[in-house]
C-alpha cells in the first residue's frame, strides 16, 4: 500500500476536529486529577484510621486496575444509577480519577521531602497551621513536584485514545472511522501516531531540562 | 434466571488470555528491555542513536495506537499478525522501552569503584558486565520491572479492542447478553487488582532472594 498525500489533506480537518476533544479532555482531566490528587494526598495523612485507611485502599485499588474497564465502569454504570453524562464527561471523570492517583503519591514523596526541622522551625515562630503550609511547606514542596505531574500529564495525554472505547470522538475515534469508510488504514493511524510524538517529544525534553535544574539546584 | 456459573467461566476463560498475554508481553519487555538498555550505553553511536530512537517512539506514542498500528497497518506492509501476535509485540515493546530506562539508570547508578575494581582484576567487558555490574543492577532494577509489568497487565485491557477475548472483552460480553453491567465488571476489577497483587507479592519475594549477600541495595 502506497502512502496517499492527496487522501492525508482530505482526513486532516476531520482529525484536527478529534485533536481539539483530545486537548481538551486532556486539560480537563489533568485539572481534576491535579484538585483529587492533593485531597487524597491529604486525606492518606490524616491522623483518623477511618479517614486515611479508605484514601489508601482507593489509591492502591485504583492504580491496579486498567483504565480502560474503569472508563467502562463509569460510563455504563452511571447512568443505571441515575447520572447520564455525556461521553467525553464521563472520559474526563475516569482519567482524572485514575491519574489523581499517582499524583498523589507525587505529592506525598514531595511533602515527605520537607525536612522535619521546618515543621519544627515553623512551630517554634508560632506559625498556625495554615500558615505553615502556605509560607512553609508548600513553597518548598511543590517546585521539585512540577517535573513529576507534568510527567503524568503526558502519561494521560497518551492514554486518551482509550476514549474512543466510549465513543467520545477524539483523535483515535475520527482516525478510524475515517479508516472504516475509506479502507485505507495506513495514513489514519499513522498521523495519529506521529501527532502523539510530536507533542509528546518535545514536552519530555522540556521536561528533562526542568528536572536537571532541579537536581543541580538541591 | 440469568447462568452466573456459566458466565463466570467465560470471564475465567477470559482472566487466563489476559494472564497469558502478560506473561508473553513481559517475557518480551524484559528481553527488548536489556537491549535497548545496555545498547543506550553502547560505544557506538549507531547502536546508542538507534536504541534512543526505538524508546522515544515507544514512549513518545500510547499503547492503543501502536496495538492498532501493528494491527491494521504492519498486515498492509506485508507483515501479517494475528490479534494475539499484535497484541504481545505491542505490549512487550512499549513496556521494553520503559524498562530499557529502568537497566540502563540502574547500571549507571553501580558505584564508579566498583568498575575500577574490576579493571585492576583484569576483566573482560563481557565478564565485568556478567559477574559484578549486572548482579548488583538487577536488585535495583526490580521495583520498578515490578510496576512495568503491572502497568503492562493493565495496557492488556486494551487488547480487547482488537477483538481478542480477555478479561475486558468476556466482561463486555456479559454485559451485552445479561444487560447487567456492575456484576461482570466489578467482577474483572477485582480479578485484576488480584492480578497485580500477586505481582507485587512475586517482585518483593525475588527481590528479597536476590539481594542476599549484597550491601548496595537499601534493606
Amino acid at each position: 500500500m502506497e502512502w496517499n498525500w492527496a487522501f492525508v489533506f482530505e482526513i486532516l480537518p476531520t482529525l484536527g476536529d478529534g485533536v481539539i476533544i483530545t486537548i481538551e479532555a486532556t486539560l480537563l482531566g489533568s485539572l481534576l486529577a491535579i484538585v483529587l490528587g492533593l485531597i487524597l494526598a491529604i486525606a492518606r495523612r490524616a491522623h483518623t484510621r477511618w479517614v486515611a485507611w479508605p484514601a489508601s485502599a482507593f489509591i492502591h485499588f485504583v492504580r491496579g486496575t486498567p483504565l480502560l474497564v474503569q472508563l467502562y465502569f463509569l460510563f455504563y454504570i452511571l447512568p443505571d444509577v441515575g447520572i447520564l453524562l455525556s461521553p467525553l464527561v464521563a472520559g474526563v471523570i475516569g482519567l482524572g480519577l485514575h491519574y489523581s492517583t499517582y499524583n498523589a503519591e507525587v505529592y506525598r514523596a514531595g511533602i515527605d521531602n520537607i525536612p522535619k526541622g521546618q515543621w519544627e522551625a515553623a512551630k517554634a515562630v508560632n506559625l498556625t497551621m495554615p500558615q505553615t503550609w502556605l509560607h512553609v511547606i508548600i513553597p518548598q514542596a511543590v517546585p521539585p513536584m512540577n517535573p513529576a505531574l507534568a510527567n503524568y500529564l503526558v502519561a494521560m495525554f497518551k492514554e486518551t485514545p482509550l476514549l474512543s472505547a466510549i465513543t467520545v470522538f477524539e483523535l483515535m475515534n475520527a482516525a478510524r472511522s475515517v479508516a472504516n469508510y475509506s479502507y485505507r488504514y495506513l495514513e489514519p493511524m499513522t498521523l495519529v501516531g506521529v501527532f502523539f510524538l510530536l507533542i509528546s517529544i518535545p514536552t519530555v525534553i522540556v521536561l528533562r531540562r526542568l528536572e536537571r535544574r532541579y537536581t543541580l539546584r538541591s | 434466571m440469568i447462568d452466573w456459573a456459566g458466565y463466570l467461566t467465560l470471564i475465567l476463560g477470559g482472566a487466563w488470555v489476559t494472564v497469558k498475554l502478560t506473561v508473553l508481553g513481559c517475557a518480551l519487555a524484559l528481553c527488548a528491555a536489556f537491549i535497548a538498555g545496555l545498547g543506550r550505553l553502547s560505544r557506538f553511536a549507531m547502536i546508542r542513536s538507534a536504541t534512543v530512537a526505538y524508546i522515544e517512539f515507544f514512549r513518545g506514542t500510547s499503547v492503543l495506537v501502536q496495538l492498532f498500528w501493528a494491527y491494521f497497518v504492519l498486515p498492509l506492509l506485508g507483515v501479517p499478525l494475528s490479534p494475539m501476535q499484535a497484541g504481545i509485540l505491542a505490549l512487550g515493546l512499549n513496556v521494553g522501552a520503559y524498562g530499557a530506562e529502568v537497566v540502563r539508570g540502574a547500571i549507571l547508578a553501580i558505584p564508579r569503584a566498583q568498575l575500577e575494581a574490576c579493571v585492576a582484576i583484569n576483566l573482560s567487558r563481557w565478564q565485568r558486565m556478567r559477574h559484578v555490574i549486572l548482579p548488583q543492577a538487577i536488585v535495583l532494577m526490580l521495583p520498578t520491572f515490578g510496576n512495568n509489568a503491572i502497568e503492562l497487565l493493565k495496557g492488556t485491557a486494551v487488547v480487547s479492542l482488537i477483538a481478542i477475548s480477555d478479561m475486558t472483552f468476556e466482561a463486555q460480553v456479559v454485559r451485552t447478553q445479561t444487560g447487567n453491567t456492575a456484576i461482570p465488571f466489578l467482577t474483572i476489577l477485582i480479578l485484576y487488582f488480584a492480578l497485580s497483587g500477586t505481582i507485587t507479592l512475586g517482585i518483593r519475594g525475588l527481590e528479597r532472594r536476590l539481594s542476599a549477600g549484597l550491601d548496595v541495595t537499601k534493606g
